[in-house]
């Protein structure tokens, strides 16, 4: 590798040719602020536009100063980062975006988490010499983003993502100048976008331009109606990074204090979303092996590969991109809906109350499912299996607001029946974990053998996509993964033109899967912060006394006592969904 | 032309079009018609003269008189005096000063006064529209002589030694630019014609695709040879439909005569060209954001590097030169580098065309050589300034240059000179101001252009130059203060200083420049609050002269606001507060009773 020496502030400094003067000053301890850069490491995902000009600095030679987000290295290179002209420089644009900025800081969403905030505070701007006219725009409510284009600053993060990560292409920037704003085509509403709702560019906004629908308020009305049974599900991801919003490190497994909390929150029933999975399980498990099983008896109505159904926002995605192929996902229901479906008809009977009495509420790492549970095929005469979902930061903000010492909390379990669950189910959080669970049951299954080892390690990573041929007592099943919806993208073209070899897909819409979802705490593109909480789901996964879907006792009874088996009549009408074309939905002209 | 007697040559440039020179073509067809000339004399649609003041000119051949032609009249004059009386129709010839000035005349090639024409070669003397006109005025020669007698790095050396720099502003120098680009590997490179001429007032690259669109196509194939490029592509604005039409006809023509197409001259070198249009963004001017708008995506600049030359075009070596770079590159070839580099200064060779517009006497395009001053333009090409008034500025380099003074009169223009005196060649908009014009207002008039079309992608670029405007509206409304000249300055410096691309980093150049050469101008609006210039409204105030007045009530009457009051007779008053300044009073009073202060 050929290696470039630079002066950084006086040091000498030594990185690989094609390196940022930003990371070989980071490389030499020197913080260099920056706002429209954004990285996540391990994911491939960069954003450097070079857009927002806070990370200018001086080189020797140069007659304007230079972005050091998107300048390359190169030797003898002198380098001031932090002298009068480029301070000067640095904080005139900070205060040229605040002055077309809203002064709402006291009641943003992104208040704490706002990234032009901390550079508010770090320049110590106490005043914005530059006032004038402020550009706006209208507010866009979606099922589940909001975009409040007033406090976008041109970043183009959520572009980024939207485009090149996710290759959904719903957000691009549009008009000149000062009237420049990032907006859907048309500049429609995200409603009449090809937008998925996975959230990612809420994920990386560093305003408060792009954030979710806030459901608490309904739910504390809710919870305050007392002829309402308020019961509650946690998604398996949440418990691997809810404890972050309260300082503590990531990778904290707060199950039990989770549980508490939403006890104290008034919730009737602490349920586990993970029972569910382990129900998806058996659905997706047994509608695997029987398509499987007619297509090696030759039986070329079968279509293969089968994918998985779990993530909304990847839902989403194939409804608007992939309509020819809607036959091909799993039609087995994602967790949250299937919990919703089993609690207002099983456990809402053994309960005695009705289903327009109960409200079951979802604690998600993800947004799209508050899009997902709106669902019209999801409700009964209008009232829906899911009432209303909220996400990993909207609990957390729900709980500081209750006054719980969420940190000081005792861990207590979830209640029964729909809170008993398997290590099968908790990895569902990661990357390849929906696809591992399966793999555990089916095994067992298909060859009626027990599994010496349950984990499947050539499944699990962050690589974007991967492979693996697992050994089904001979039969070779081919399995492909994808997280980050433009990996998905690649692997359903190839499923498209037949060329897949795969038997089975996971995708998972976000970078990690639901670890990194767009409902999870901010994680500024600090990708260690994914990998704790990924090594966290296979530490829980690994504490569980039962570690396969087939072996819940609880989903053993719920059969018994209720559905029969699995991809049986009554599952297909509860648990098991169908898809839509949506491409013809977008861009049409509003009224 | 042969089998014709005489020739009309009838500008069809942007300015004549505009003054309506299509109706002074049908109605001198009628006339020749009528006195049955049409088969002896041909109308001929020609590009730019450069007297765009005096237009619809018309040019008659081979006898080089030209004519004023607006009306049916003066149609049948000049066909009657000129053609069957055998004299001339005096009273629409236009004035020699002026021909002598700013002529295409061909002669002027052949004894240069002022003007030399190289990229205007053959603007206005051919017909455009016909490609054995080009070829009969050494046309493709170039092609040939490179195809057959020089090898690429050749061709290069010629380019690099003749001292060519870039026409459409940054004044790179163009021979680098094609070696650079020739030594990327790559199975596929392009070669880029930037037709997207933006700057207000410009019109040089229109002119030259319009009037001589075959110069650029023999160009681009001599680049595509040279850097080993098989594609050219011309981005050119929608809004220039006469251009896009002569290039679409010329590039027919030129793959008819194999001179695009494959195996062009029977040399293996295969070349062919295809349009892109841009949508009027004049940041895509800039040559990355032109490649992003060429490739279907929005039309904004991306850091360098990489440069083109390296990924350009779908990631590809692409080399975009402007038009009238292009349109010098077969006069190179043929005459010579030594020749061309023979003209100009030092450091920037050949010529260059300005479109010359403000108060000036002699509106239109001109092409000088590089090292030429200020006040030869102004006072001697340009016939000075009109009306007798006073030359105070002239602005070069379009929006984003300086506002250059009395003091750069003598200043030998070229690239480098131009952006010490706080200026920019640009691509070549040369605006001049008088004594009225109030240079604030001139600063404003301009950041309003950048804040337009700034494309949004930078902040100080996006926001920066917003607020430039708004503090520049404050002092022109009169509430300006020594602050906010203060922050006019730092502003403009960081704007400079941080911006992305070439946009922003000169959109403060007005600013600077009147900052610099008018200090006391803007010292004069913030602190007495006075515009000498009678120019910012807000500061003005309409008075009545109580002696002069004799209460006519004439100007009570026209008041649109009602701000007049007074008796019959009596001395009249104007309510400051109700008016609005709209000046109706002034025009309308006999008495020279209302001033201005």
């Amino acid at each position: 590798m050929e290696m470039i020496k630079l002066t950084i502030d006086n040091k000498i400094v030594e990185v690989a040719k094609g390196t940022t003067v930003l990371k070989a000053a980071r490389k030499a301890g020197i913080d260099i602020p920056t706002l429209c850069y954004f990285e996540l490491g391990d994911m491939n995902i960069e954003n450097k536009p070079g857009g927002c000009r806070v990370c200018v600095v001086q080189i020797e030679g140069r007659k304007n100063l230079a972005p050091a987000c998107a300048t390359e290295v190169a030797e003898g290179m002198i380098v001031d980062t932090h002298n009068i002209r480029v301070l000067n420089a640095r904080r005139t644009v900070v205060e040229l975006m605040i002055s077309d900025h809203p002064y709402d800081c006291l009641i943003c969403a992104k208040s704490g988490n706002c990234e032009l905030q901390d550079i508010a505070h770090k320049f110590g701007i106490r005043e914005i010499p530059y006032q004038g006219e402020k550009s706006t725009y209208r507010k866009d409510t979606s099922p589940s983003i909001i975009r409040d284009v007033d406090k976008c600053i041109m970043c183009r993060r959520c572009e980024m993502m939207c485009n090149e990560f996710q290759t959904v292409g719903a957000l691009s920037a549009v008009n000149r100048g000062f009237n420049s704003v990032v907006a859907p085509a048309f500049e429609m509403n995200l409603e009449k976008s090809p937008c998925t709702y996975c959230g990612q560019c809420v994920s990386v906004c560093p305003t408060g331009a792009l954030t979710e629908v806030d459901h608490t308020r309904n739910i504390i009305t809710a919870l305050a109606d007392k002829t309402k049974t308020v019961i509650v599900q946690t998604a398996p991801a949440v418990r691997a990074a809810l404890g972050e919003e309260f300082g503590m490190e990531a990778g904290t497994i707060v199950t039990g204090k989770m549980a508490a909390a939403l006890r104290r929150l008034g919730f009737k029933y602490v349920f586990d979303t993970d029972f569910a999975a382990d129900l998806t399980i058996m659905e997706e498990g047994t509608e695997l092996l029987n398509r499987l099983g007619r297509s090696l008896n030759g039986d070329t109505s079968v279509k293969l590969p089968i994918l998985t159904s779990c993530c909304p926002g990847w839902v989403n995605f194939f409804e608007h991109n992939f309509p020819e192929m809607l036959d091909i996902p799993s039609t087995a229901k994602s967790p949250q809906q299937m919990f919703g479906a089993i609690a207002k008809t099983y456990f809402a009977d053994k309960i005695g109350v009705k289903r327009n009495d109960m409200i079951v509420v979802s604690i998600m790492p993800c947004i799209a499912k508050k899009y997902e549970c709106q669902r019209d095929e999801f409700k009964v005469d209008g009232n829906p299996d899911v009432d209303y979902s909220l996400s990993t930061r909207e609990l957390a903000q729900f709980i500081k607001q209750a006054n719980i010492d969420f940190i000081n909390l005792p861990e207590e379990d979830f209640d029964h029946p729909l809170g008993e669950s398997t290590g099968a189910s908790v990895i569902f959080g990661n990357t390849g974990g929906v696809i591992e669970a399966a793999c555990r049951t089916a095994y067992e299954i298909h060859t009626g053998k027990k599994l010496d080892k349950v984990e499947f390690n050539e499944l699990r990573g962050m690589e974007g996509i991967r492979e693996a041929t697992i050994d089904f007592d001979g039969l070779p099943i081919n399995i492909g993964i994808a997280h980050g919806l433009g990996n998905a993208r690649k692997l359903l073209d190839d499923v498209k033109a037949g060329k897949s070899k795969f038997h089975a897909i996971e995708i998972m819409a976000c970078p990690g899967g639901c670890i990194g979802g767009g409902g999870q705490p901010y994680h500024h593109g600090d990708s260690s912060i994914l990998k704790k909480r990924a090594a966290a789901i296979y530490r829980e996964d690994v504490g569980k006394p039962i570690r396969k879907s087939h072996e819940n006792p609880d989903i053993i009874k719920l059969y018994d006592e209720f559905l029969g088996k699995p991809c049986g009549e009554k599952s297909h009408h509860l648990l098991h969904t169908h898809y839509f074309d949506k491409s013809t939905e977008v861009f049409i002209e509003e009224q | 032309m042969a089998k014709f007697k005489k020739h009309i040559l009838v500008c069809g440039g942007s300015t004549c079009h505009s003054l309506q020179s299509h109706i002074a073509i049908s109605n001198l067809k009628a006339i020749l018609v009528e006195k049955n000339l049409e088969q002896e004399i041909q109308i001929i649609e020609t590009a730019c003269f450069g007297f765009c003041s005096s237009g619809p000119v018309i040019l008659i051949l081979p006898d080089n008189t030209y004519y004023k032609c607006t009306s049916p009249a003066d149609a049948r004059m000049i066909v009657e005096e000129h053609f069957i009386s055998g004299k001339k129709a005096y009273d629409l010839m236009l004035a020699e000063s002026q021909i002598d000035g700013l002529a295409s005349n061909p002669k002027l090639l052949a004894s240069p006064k002022k003007q030399i024409r190289i990229a205007l070669r053959n603007c206005g003397n051919i017909d455009p529209e016909n490609i054995n006109d080009y070829i009969l005025n050494g046309g493709y020669l170039a092609l040939g002589k490179v195809l057959k007698e020089r090898d690429p790095q050749q061709t290069i050396d010629i380019i690099k030694k003749s001292g060519l720099r870039g026409r459409g502003g940054g004044g790179f120098p163009t021979g680098l630019k094609w070696e650079i680009t020739s030594k990327s590997q790559a199975d596929q490179k392009y070669v880029v014609c930037n037709a997207d001429e933006g700057d207000p007032g410009a019109f040089m690259d229109r002119s030259i695709l319009e009037g001589d669109p075959h110069s650029v196509i023999e160009a681009m194939a001599i680049c595509g040879y040279s850097i080993g490029a098989s594609k050219g592509l011309v981005y050119i604005r929608a809004e220039y439909p006469l251009a896009i039409t002569r290039l679409k006809i010329a590039i027919a023509q030129a793959r008819e005569y194999g001179l695009l197409g494959d195996n062009i001259l029977d040399k293996g070198f295969d070349f062919d060209i295809e349009l892109r249009y841009g949508a009027g963004a004049f940041v895509c001017g800039e040559e990355t954001a032109l490649i992003h708008s060429m490739e279907g995506m929005r039309g904004e600049p991306t850091f360098k590097p990489p440069f083109p030359s390296v990924s350009g075009y779908l990631g590809k070596p692409t080399n975009v030169n402007n038009v009238e770079t292009f349109a010098s590159i077969p006069v190179i070839i043929n005459k010579g580098a030594e020749w061309f580099a023979s003209i100009g200064t030092e450091k920037s060779k050949g010529t260059k065309v300005f479109a010359l517009a403000g108060k000036i006497n002699n509106v239109g395009l001109i092409e000088v050589p590089m090292g030429i001053t200020l006040r030869e333009i102004i006072f001697e090409i340009g016939g000075g300034i009109q009306n007798g008034k006073k030359f105070k500025a002239v602005q070069t380099g379009g929006p984003s240059g300086g506002c250059l003074t009395e003091a750069h009169l003598d200043t030998p223009i070229d690239y480098d000179n131009l952006i010490a005196a706080g200026s920019m060649m640009g691509s070549g908009g040369m605006i001049v101001m008088d004594e009225d014009d109030c240079m604030v207002s001139v600063a404003k008039f301009y950041l309003d252009f950048t804040v337009e079309e700034s494309c949004g992608k930078c902040t100080p670029c996006r926001i920066g130059n917003k607020r430039l405007y708004e503090i520049l509206e404050t002092i022109t409304q009169g509430k300006g203060t020594m602050q906010d000249i203060d922050k006019l300055k730092n502003l403009s410096y960081v704007i400079k200083d941080a911006s992305l691309c070439g946009l922003g980093q000169t959109s403060p150049n007005p600013v600077l420049s009147t900052l610099e050469n008018f200090w006391e101008e803007y010292i004069e609006h913030v602190t007495v609050k006075k515009c000498r210039s009678s120019q910012c409204k807000a500061m003005m105030q309409y008075i009545i002269d109580a002696e002069q007045c004799v209460g006519c009530t004439a100007c009570a009457r026209n008041c649109p606001v009602n701000a007049i009051t007074g008796e019959r007779k009596l001395a009249h008053l104007i309510n400051q507060d109700i008016c609005i300044k709209c000046g109706a009073c002034v025009e309308k009073c006999k008495f020279n009773a209302i001033n201005v202060k």
